[in-house]
């Protein structure tokens, strides 16, 4: 399998009024074509991982790497030009809340047209071809309608699939997903996990799914990553999760309840020291 | 056994918009009941009509043999009380915990708030050293048993629980479920809960009831769900979904 993304030793850090924070400590990991999940809790580390890859933390942060390259270009030694040129057309991205990641302003199609040709020189009927089939790929039953409409008229689970649309007309080769579906609800959420799914595959995308929800990216992905306190602890096949080492994997699977288990009390976290160590 | 709460062809209307389309519901004093749907059901529409703070247009509901009128008195809210979703929107930004806790007891008259307050603390699993700390020195957990000290400190017999730990991490939301059945056992609490989480519900509750676009689909006892005896397609939906992506190739 070829590599696509090469990070080691990535660690991003925050100045405060108290001094410096670690938000990833020294994480390393490597991506094929395939669906690695990126599994935490709040203040792991997940999203700022993902965002260093992106290149979109705040200009305040520091981000040092050993080594972080997608497709042998080192992202940390090209210009902000030349990180731009990848952003969007080689390297996308799909947030969790299509209501606060869409331009409110500007129709759904629009938005996708713009970023088609932000990246590629076509013309403006041919870019609304290009759009219109691709709301059609996310299983948009009336693309044409929802070209002109504006992100607030449309249900939160068809936001996200215009994301989705959006982040892959360009043809990305690698498309890292921070919480796609958390803001859907269930049966939603399953409708988008399938569409993005089936273009992944047939696209032969690398993936990253950042997630807080072990089990739903155990079901979704080839290889999950778990991280604690900024590291990653733990490495594994999604289909070995039962046979996660780490005391965290564990606790975490654990904690949640599930239909037709009954514990009473749950089980919980005894967070100890070492993890963060 | 005696019903705590009883709702009778409630209707709920925003402007034009009918959130509740005539729902019926019954929760036996000491229960712990349920409410499951997806966004825009009218779950929490529910709970806020029964707290009052949802326009009633027509139905009833009484609680504790009591039926209730357009306003709630101080009597009402001596029984019932509410814990909300957000932990980050629900406490005073700039009241220490002792402030937040205080308020309930001074609108109520109560003399021992100094004792009260410490007891509920501990209660809740947050000691004394908590009392003194704003909102935003606490982590999202500890929030939302503030939230649930403030809650009990009057010794209401019927708490509301809106989605009380879905903007909480799984270890976190282990926690707080954990001292909500303990109090719930300890002080023979009634619980009407809400979320949109299947195994939430069936691990805190003894029956439910399945709502969608402001009716109710079908009430169920948490057995039957869990062994997937249902009749609406709607709530096998619901079941397999909680079941988490299942690849189709």
């Amino acid at each position: 399998m070829s590599t696509l993304l090469d990070v080691e030793d990535l660690r991003v850090t925050f100045p405060t009024r108290t001094g410096l924070i670690e938000a990833v400590r020294g994480v390393s990991f490597s991506l094929g074509r395939e669906r690695l999940g990126i599994v935490g809790e709040s203040g792991s580390g997940k999203s700022q991982t993902g965002r260093a890859i992106m290149g979109l933390t705040p200009p305040q942060a520091r981000i040092s790497a050993k080594k972080l390259a997608f497709d042998g270009i080192d992202l940390l030694g090209i210009s902000p030009r030349e990180r731009r040129a990848l952003r969007g057309n080689r390297i996308a991205m799909i947030l969790q809340d299509p209501k606060y990641s869409l331009d409110p302003v500007m129709s759904i199609g629009r938005q996708i047209v713009e970023t088609l040709r932000t990246h590629e020189k076509v013309s403006k009927a041919e870019a609304r071809e290009r759009a219109l089939a691709m709301l059609e790929a996310v299983q948009i039953r009336d693309p044409k309608r929802v070209f002109d409409l504006h992100p607030h008229e449309v249900s939160g689970g068809m936001g996200q699939r215009a994301m989705i649309a959006m982040m892959l007309i360009a043809g990305p080769e690698m498309m890292i997903a921070d919480e796609p579906t958390s803001a859907l609800d269930v049966t939603v959420q399953l409708d988008v996990l399938g569409i993005l799914d089936r273009l992944v595959s047939d696209r032969g995308m690398g993936l990253i799914f950042i997630s807080h929800d072990l089990r739903l990216v155990s079901s979704f992905c080839d290889r999950v990553i778990v991280m604690y306190a900024g590291k990653v602890v733990e490495q594994l096949k999604a289909s070995e999760l039962g046979q996660a080492q780490h005391p965290y994997t564990r606790g975490l699977l654990n904690c949640m309840p599930r239909i037709g288990f009954e514990r009473h009390p749950l089980p919980v976290l005894d967070r100890k020291p070492e993890w963060a160590a | 056994m005696t019903a705590a709460i009883t709702v009778d062809g409630l209707e709920v209307i925003f402007d034009r918009f009918r959130a509740l389309k005539g729902v019926s519901l019954e929760v036996r004093s000491g229960e712990s009941f349920g409410l499951v749907g997806e966004s825009g059901s009218g779950k929490s529409t529910l709970l806020r009509a029964i707290a009052g703070l949802a326009p009633v247009a027509s139905g009833s509901i009484t609680v504790n043999g009591k039926t209730l009128g357009a306003r709630r008195d101080k009597a009402f809210y001596r029984e019932v009380q509410m814990v909300f979703q957000d932990p980050y929107g629900s406490l005073h930004p700039r009241q220490t915990v002792d402030r937040l806790l205080q308020e309930p007891l001074a609108i109520h008259g109560f003399a021992d708030g100094e004792k009260r307050i410490e007891r509920a603390l501990d209660e809740v699993g947050l000691g004394n050293g908590f009392r003194f700390r704003y909102a935003h020195q606490l982590s999202g957990g500890q929030r939302q048993r503030v939230a649930i000290a403030r809650a009990l400190i009057l010794e209401p017999s019927i708490l509301l629980l809106d989605e009380p730990t879905s903007a909480l991490d799984a270890s976190v939301q282990a926690e707080v479920l954990n001292l909500l059945e303990e109090v719930r056992r300890r002080r023979k609490l009634t619980f009407l809960m809400v979320s949109h989480d299947l195994a939430i519900i069936t691990h805190m509750c003894e029956r439910l009831m399945v709502m969608q676009s402001g009716e109710a689909v079908e009430n169920l006892t948490a057995a039957q769900l869990v062994a997937h005896r249902v009749t609406e397609d709607y709530t096998r939906n619901l079941l397999r979904a909680s079941e988490g992506f299942v690849r189709t190739a």
